[in-house]
C-alpha cells in the first residue's frame, strides 16, 4: 500500500527471506555515515587548530614547555614572601565581597526582570497574549549580548566601579533567566489559576497565589545556578575594567614580578569563593528541587 | 471520635506553623530590603549621578546613528580640508566635495540645512543662523572679534582665543589656528565604499549599471572589483571583522569539542560504576572541581603567559575550564545509566571497550550531545570576553574600539554582529540537536 502511494524507496529492496543480509547492509551503511562524520569532525578540529595556531603569537608545542614556567615563577616568589599572604588575604577581602555583591545584586535585579519577561512570554499566563512574541524576542536578544559589551559602554558613561558591572550582568541574566523561568512556568498546573479566576481574583492575584507557589522552587534553583555563573562573570568584568577583585588582579598582574604574592592571594580568594558558593548553592538547589 | 486533648495539640501545632510561615513571609522581604540598602550605600549609588557623564551618553547615541563631516580651514595656511569624522584616510579630494560645500576662490560656503549658512573668507568667518542673525568673527591683532546680535545666547561660547556655536544643525568653532564646522548626517558613512573607491557615492541603479558596463579595471570583472573594494574597505575593515568573528567561533568550537574529547574518557574514571577504586574516583573528581573552580579568568592569564596572545590561547582556556565541567556532568550521566544493557553486551563476551562502546555510549550520547551543544552556544559568548583578555577575535576589536572612545559607530556595528553571531550559533546548535537527538 505504501509503495503504491509513495513509490518504492530508492535502492535495493531488502530480501525478506534473508534478513541477516539486510541487517548487515543497514549496519554497514550506518557505520559508513558515522565514519564520514568522524573524519569530517577530525578534519574540522585539525584545520581549526592549525588556523588558531597560525594566528596565535606563540606556538603550541614550544608554549607547552613554558606552561609551568609562569606558575612556578609565581609560586616560588610567593613562597619567599609567604609571610605577607595572610595580611594580603585580609587586605583583598573587601574586593572579594564587592565581587560577590556585584553578582548578588545582578542576580536579584536580573531575576526580577527575568520573572517579568517570563510572565510576559508564557502562553496561558501572559496578561497580553498578543505581546508574547515581543517578550520572547527581547529575552533572546538580552541573552545574546555578552556582558562585556554593556559593561564597557556603561563604564564610558558612568565611570568605573561596580554599577556598570551590575547592570551589564543583570541585563544578560534577565534574558537567560527569562527563558528558563518561562519554560518552567509553562509546565505549571493551570487548575489553581482557574480556581482563583472563578472566585474573581485579578490577574496579579492569580499569578501571585496560583503560579508563583508552584514555580518558586524551580525559579529559585535557576537563580542560584545563575548566581554561581555571575560570580565568575563579575570577576572577569573586574579584570576588564569595573571594580571588584578582578580589577585588583589586573593591577597586581600588570606590575609583573615583585607582586606575585598579591596575585597568589587573589587567586586563592577567588578559588575559595567560587568553590564555596558552588557547594552552597548545589546543596540548596538539591534541597529545593528534591524536597530534602 | 476525636480526643479533645489531641485536637488541642493539633490546633496548637497548626497555629504555630501558621505563625512561622507568616514570619518567614515577612522576614524575607525585610532581609532583602536591608541587603539592598547596604548595597545602595556600598556601591555609592547617590554619588553615581555626580560621576555619570551624560554628555558621553549623548556622543555615544548620536555616533551610533549618525556621522559628522568636518569642514576645516587652517587659518595660517588657508588650506581647506573636508573629511568624515576628521580622519585623514576619509578626506575628500578637492574635486569631490559634497554638494553642501561650495568653494569659490578663497570663499567657502557651507550649507548646514534649514538656511543655516557658514561662510569662510579672507576676513574671517560668518555663521548665519535663521531667527537669530549673523555671527561674524574676525581676527584682529591676535584676538577674535565677535559681532553678533546682543545679548549673546548661551549656545554661543566666547573666550579670547576660541568662539564656538552649537545649533541643532551642526557645530562651528573658530580659534586662531583654525576654523571648523561639523555637519551631522544620519547613517554610517563609507560603510560600503570609501572615498577613493570608484564606487563611492553611487546609487543602487548606478551600481547595477556599472556591473553590466565596461570593466573599470581590465584585470578583473566589475563584480569582483566591487566585492574586493567592499571587503577591503579601509574605514570599516569588513574582511578583518569577518575574520575576527570567525576566530571567536573557532575558539568556542575548539574549546568546547576539545574539552568534551578530554572529559569523556576521564569521566569513566570518576564514575562509581566503572571505577571500583575509591581513591582514583576521588582524585579525578577533585581534579574536575579544581579545574572548574580555578575559573576561565585565571586559566586565561596563565595560558597567555605561556602561549602568547591569540585565538589558540583563548581556545585552550575554554578547553581547560570546560573539561572540568564536562567531566563532572558526564560522570554523573554515567552513574545514572541503565546497567541492563551493559549486562546484555557482557553476556555476549564483550570486553570493557566494547561494553563501553555498545552498552554505555548509546545511552549517554543524547545527554552528552545536548550538553556539548549548549556549551558551544554559551562559549561563543565567553569567547568574546576571553578574546578581549587574550587579544583575539571580535572581543579584541570591540575593546579597542571602545577604548579609543571615538569610533562608536564601529562599536554599534560590532555589537550588532556579536548579537547576530550568538543568535546564529544558538539556532545552529538547536538545529543540530534536533537533527542528532530528535528533540
Amino acid at each position: 500500500m505504501v509503495d503504491i502511494t509513495f513509490g518504492p524507496e530508492p535502492g535495493k529492496r531488502p530480501d525478506l527471506n534473508n534478513p541477516t543480509e539486510a541487517y548487515i547492509h543497514q549496519t554497514r551503511r550506518k557505520r559508513l555515515y558515522g565514519f564520514i562524520l568522524l573524519i569530517l569532525f577530525v578534519a574540522l578540529m585539525a584545520s581549526g587548530f592549525k588556523t588558531a595556531q597560525d594566528r596565535n603569537a606563540g606556538d603550541f608545542l614550544s608554549g607547552l614547555h613554558q606552561l609551568h614556567a609562569f606558575p612556578a615563577e609565581v609560586l616560588s616568589e610567593a613562597w619567599t614572601n609567604r609571610a605577607n599572604i595572610p595580611a594580603l588575604l585580609w587586605q583583598y577581602l573587601p574586593s572579594l565581597i564587592e565581587t560577590i555583591n556585584i553578582a548578588a545584586a545582578a542576580t536579584l535585579l536580573g531575576g526580577a526582570f527575568g520573572a517579568f519577561l517570563a510572565l510576559g512570554s508564557t502562553r496561558h499566563l501572559a496578561r497580553f497574549p498578543i505581546l508574547t512574541p515581543l517578550f520572547r524576542r527581547s529575552a533572546d536578544i538580552m541573552r545574546a549580548i555578552p556582558e562585556i559589551v554593556i559593561a564597557l559602554i556603561l563604564i564610558f558613561i558612568l565611570g568605573g566601579g561596580p554599577v556598570p558591572a551590575v547592570l551589564a550582568i543583570a541585563f544578560h541574566t534577565a534574558g537567560a533567566l527569562g527563558k528558563l523561568f518561562s519554560e518552567s512556568a509553562e509546565n505549571a498546573d493551570l487548575k489553581p489559576v482557574e480556581g482563583l479566576a472563578s472566585t474573581g481574583a485579578s490577574w496579579s492575584q492569580q499569578i501571585w497565589l496560583g503560579i508563583l507557589p508552584q514555580v518558586a522552587p524551580n525559579w529559585l534553583s535557576y537563580a542560584l545556578l545563575r548566581f554561581e555563573i555571575n560570580i565568575r562573570a563579575s570577576a572577569i568584568l573586574g579584570f576588564v575594567g569595573s571594580g571588584g577583585i578582578g580589577y585588583d588582579l589586573k593591577l597586581a598582574m600588570q606590575w609583573g614580578g615583585g607582586k606575585y604574592d598579591q596575585v597568589i592571594a587573589i587567586f586563592a580568594l577567588l578559588f575559595c569563593a567560587i568553590v564555596v558558593f558552588d557547594q552552597l548553592s548545589g546543596y540548596a538547589r538539591n534541597r529545593l528541587v528534591k524536597g530534602q | 471520635m476525636t480526643d479533645a486533648s489531641q485536637f488541642g495539640t493539633a490546633y496548637a501545632t497548626v497555629q504555630h506553623q501558621f505563625k512561622t510561615r507568616r514570619l518567614t513571609a515577612f522576614s524575607i522581604p525585610v532581609l532583602l530590603l536591608i541587603y539592598l540598602s547596604y548595597l545602595f550605600i556600598s556601591f555609592d549609588i547617590p554619588g553615581l549621578a555626580a560621576r555619570a557623564r551624560m554628555d558621553n551618553a549623548k556622543i555615544l547615541l548620536s555616533d551610533f546613528v549618525a556621522y559628522k563631516t568636518h569642514v576645516t580651514r587652517d587659518n595660517r595656511t588657508d588650506k581647506l580640508s573636508v573629511s568624515i569624522e576628521g580622519e585623514a584616510k576619509a578626506t575628500f579630494a578637492p574635486n569631490q566635495y559634497p554638494a553642501w560645500v561650495k568653494t569659490d576662490g578663497d570663499t567657502t560656503t557651507i550649507d548646514l540645512g534649514k538656511d543655516n549658512i557658514v561662510t569662510y573668507d579672507t576676513r574671517g568667518a560668518r555663521y548665519n543662523v535663521p531667527g537669530y542673525g549673523v555671527i561674524d568673527i574676525q581676527p584682529e591683532s591676535g584676538k577674535l572679534k565677535l559681532t553678533a546680535p546682543q545679548p549673546i545666547p548661551d549656545w554661543i561660547n566666547v573666550t579670547d582665543t576660541r568662539i564656538s556655536v552649537t545649533t541643532p544643525q551642526g557645530r562651528f568653532a573658530y580659534s586662531r589656528s583654525k576654523v571648523e564646522t561639523f555637519k551631522y548626517q544620519p547613517g554610517w558613512a563609507l560603510f560600503f565604499f570609501t572615498l577613493d573607491s570608484p564606487f563611492y557615492d553611487k546609487s543602487y541603479g548606478q551600481l547595477t549599471a556599472i556591473l553590466g558596463g565596461e570593466r573599470l579595471d581590465p584585470a578583473r570583472s566589475n563584480l569582483s572589483y566591487m566585492a574586493s573594494e567592499f571587503w577591503h574597505n579601509k574605514q570599516w575593515h569588513h574582511g578583518d571583522v569577518a575574520w575576527a568573528l570567525f576566530e571567536t567561533v573557532l575558539m568556542a568550537f575548539l574549546g568546547t569539542m576539545g574539552a568534551a574529547l578530554i572529559a569523556l574518557p576521564l569521566a569513566f574514571l570518576a564514575a562509581s560504576n566503572f571505577t571500583p577504586f575509591r581513591s582514583v574516583r576521588f582524585a579525578f573528581r577533585r581534579l574536575f572541581d579544581f579545574v572548574r573552580g580555578v575559573d576561565g579568568l585565571i586559566w586565561t592569564i596563565i595560558l597567555s603567559r605561556a602561549f602568547g596572545p591569540g585565538p589558540m590561547t583563548g581556545a585552550l582556556a575554554i578547553l581547560l575550564t570546560d573539561s572540568g565541567t564536562f567531566g563532572k556532568t558526564f560522570s554523573e550521566a554515567l552513574e545514572n545509566i541503565d546497567e541492563k544493557q551493559v549486562e546484555g553486551i557482557r553476556s555476549t563476551g564483550a570486553g570493557p571497550l566494547q561494553r563501553a562502546r555498545f552498552g554505555v555510549l548509546p545511552q549517554i550520547a543524547p545527554i552528552l550531545l545536548s550538553q556539548v551543544l549548549y556549551y558551544l552556544e554559551s562559549n561563543t559568548r565567553s569567547a568574546t570576553v576571553i578574546g578581549a583578555i587574550v587579544g583575539g577575535g571580535i572581543g579584541l576589536l570591540l575593546t579597542q574600539a571602545i577604548i579609543t572612545q571615538k569610533d562608536w559607530e564601529d562599536v554599534a556595528y560590532y555589537m550588532i554582529l556579536i548579537v547576530l553571531m550568538v543568535m546564529a550559533m544558538d539556532s545552529f546548535s538547536g538545529w543540530l540537536r534536533r537533527k542528532l537527538i530528535g528533540r
